[in-house]
């Protein structure tokens, strides 16, 4: 199991940010989507090898960012720069997993295969057995080395609909870092998993963050399973969003302020932050209920 | 020669069977026809598009019942009705309101609205379609060498395309969202192998007929499939298990007195059930002994 205590990953960060030019850098960015402003005068910073989350209700603008970023979706003010460039440009060096995807097609096709169709699955042209062998020499060897990281050896010959959800979620996660990606944007990769596996996906994502050196930027809506791992936070909340490093932006006054709605953030004994009452617009998922049970004595 | 009777000497009933040129030239467009559903029927079966394919595979009534009215030259009337329907059957309204449902029912309204052409056609020509039988159910006794010629064209053109944008195809039929976002024109590329599609169906129905078409689309992929989850072992696979059903058939069906399409689909459906039976024995011995 990756190393679930991020601590000694976080402190070094923002200093280095302002050397180096940020992975992610928002200025000021409004998106009108259909005449209606989703959110406005947003910033968000993100660094190399920083690990960021954004954090609010549902409909708050969570993906609609994620679409800015990945330039899906134009700006109606501000500046949006990823990787350097305008969001779009560098497309293919951004590892992408989307939400809720339907990958029943896939279900007799080995894991291995969707792992490799994230690095050659937009490549057209004759394929002539034999040419170019070194490449696909060396695509192979980085695929197994993705399988590798994730820890995915011991089933990516098996068929994808064979595996369980925390399984799929990491050969998803494998597919998305394939192409040794800056940035890995990562929309809701805990929904559907349960306790164990949530644990086991932020750890995974954190240690690709620190060993393969790139930015992460997920997308969650219980911050929880996530508040060991993270450097820093995006919270969006009526139209307005909120960047900072965790401890500074989830606290009891700052989320209670955020969300309208009694907030409380603890300390459990091993130093860990627990947010408890957190806003949560109606869901379907059993798993999440049973959680805040936990939460709630 | 006499009557052909089938002994134990293989080479004997290989040379008997070679022996008549109709016979050369069904093998041969039987053969083209396997490779050819073999890859094509792969991706439909993959992609779920079966409903699809049966749809085109009823195109050939209309096909050929508009093609004896207008007087059309050969089998360009199956490949035109083919592609028509491939076409109605990708249009879309608005993404939003695309549902797996909607898109089903599309189909099924292609399939109603064509049958329907087929049979206007047919009582303003003169009623009779002559071949109603071979039709549905194929034949293998009047294959010309032009159609053998025309097969070919089609083949290679089809497999040629297919062949380019096959990796980008899989990528899309898999995981459109993300094939999406990498830059890969997951619509065009539907419509690109519906139209593919139709052309391979067409092709396939004048051997096969258009009922007993899926013994060569769907079985063959199917049994393939199940064996295998490595896409490309999966593709040559499907052929093989084509290639193998249309060859025993013919020659069974050269040697009895029973049909053609009897014996495709029996075998086809035969290497199925095999493979079935085989995985699943695999699976038990593995649960059992857990390596």
């Amino acid at each position: 199991m990756p190393d679930l205590d991020a601590g000694a990953h976080r402190s070094h960060h923002r200093q280095d940010d302002n050397q180096a030019s940020p992975v992610v850098d928002v200025r000021a960015a409004t998106v009108r989507v259909g005449g209606r402003t989703i959110w406005s005068d947003l910033d968000l910073t993100i660094a190399q090898g920083e690990f960021t989350a954004i954090l609010g209700p549902n409909g708050a603008g969570k993906s609609t960012l994620l679409k800015v970023l990945l330039g899906m979706l134009p700006l109606a003010k501000g500046t949006v720069a990823v990787l350097g460039a305008p969001a779009g440009d560098r497309r293919d060096q951004i590892g992408y997993l989307p939400q809720h995807r339907q990958l029943e097609a896939a279900a007799r096709i080995r894991a291995r295969e969707i792992v490799r169709l994230g690095l050659d699955g937009p490549r057209w042209g004759f394929p002539v057995p034999g040419i170019n062998r070194t490449r696909h020499h060396l695509e192979s060897r980085r695929v197994d080395e993705v399988i590798d990281l994730v820890g995915a050896q011991g089933y990516a010959q098996r068929p994808f609909g064979e595996l369980s959800g925390g399984e799929q979620q990491r050969i998803l996660i494998a597919q998305a870092v394939v192409r040794k990606p800056g940035l890995l944007i990562l929309d809701e990769p805990l929904d559907g998993l349960d306790l164990p596996n949530q644990a086991a996906v932020v750890g995974l994502i954190r240690e690709v963050c620190t060993r393969q050196q790139v930015a992460a930027l997920l997308v969650a809506h219980d911050v929880n399973p996530l508040l060991p791992a993270l450097d820093e936070v995006l919270y969006i909340a009526n139209g307005r969003g909120f960047q900072g490093p965790v401890r500074s932006v989830i606290t009891t006054e700052n989320l209670s302020a955020l969300f309208g709605v009694e907030i409380e953030v603890l300390t459990a004994r091993d130093g860990r932050l627990v947010v408890v009452g957190q806003p949560e617009a109606p869901h379907h998922h059993g798993h999440r209920h049973s959680e805040r049970d936990h939460n709630h004595p | 020669m006499t009557n052909p009777t089938l002994s134990w000497n293989v080479v004997w009933d290989v040379r008997q069977l070679l022996a008549y040129p109709f016979m050369m030239q069904a093998l041969l467009a039987g053969t083209i026809a396997a490779v050819l559903s073999g890859v094509l029927g792969w991706f439909m079966v993959l992609r779920r598009q079966t409903f699809a394919g049966h749809t085109l595979a009823a195109m050939s009534f209309p096909g050929a019942a508009g093609g004896a009215l207008f007087g059309l030259p050969g089998a360009l009337g199956y490949y035109l009705a083919s592609v028509l329907a491939a076409l109605a059957m990708t249009r879309r309204g608005s993404p939003r309101a695309e549902t797996p449902g909607l898109q089903s029912a599309r189909i099924g309204l292609v399939q109603a609205v064509g049958l329907a052409a087929g049979f206007l056609f047919l009582s303003l020509s003169s009623g009779v379609l002559g071949g109603l039988d071979d039709l549905l159910f194929g034949s293998f006794l009047g294959i010309t060498p032009t159609q053998v010629i025309t097969l070919t064209v089609v083949a290679v053109a089809v497999l040629g395309v297919l062949a380019c944008i096959g990796r980008p195809l899989l990528f899309a039929s898999l995981d459109p969202e993300l094939a999406r976002s990498l830059g890969v024109p997951v619509r065009t590329l539907e419509v690109g192998f519906m139209l593919l599609l139709g052309l391979a169906v067409a092709a396939t129905t004048q051997i096969t007929g258009a009922l007993l078409v899926f013994a060569l689309l769907v079985t063959p992929p199917a049994t393939a499939q199940r064996l295998t989850s490595r896409p490309g072992w999966s593709l040559v696979l499907s052929v093989g298990c084509a290639l193998v059903v249309i060859w025993l058939s013919l020659g069974a069906a050269y040697f009895s007195i029973y049909p053609l399409g009897f014996f495709t689909t029996s075998i086809g459906f035969a290497l199925y059930v095999v493979a079935l039976a085989g995985t699943s024995l695999s699976r038990r011995r593995e649960r059992i002994q857990p390596a």
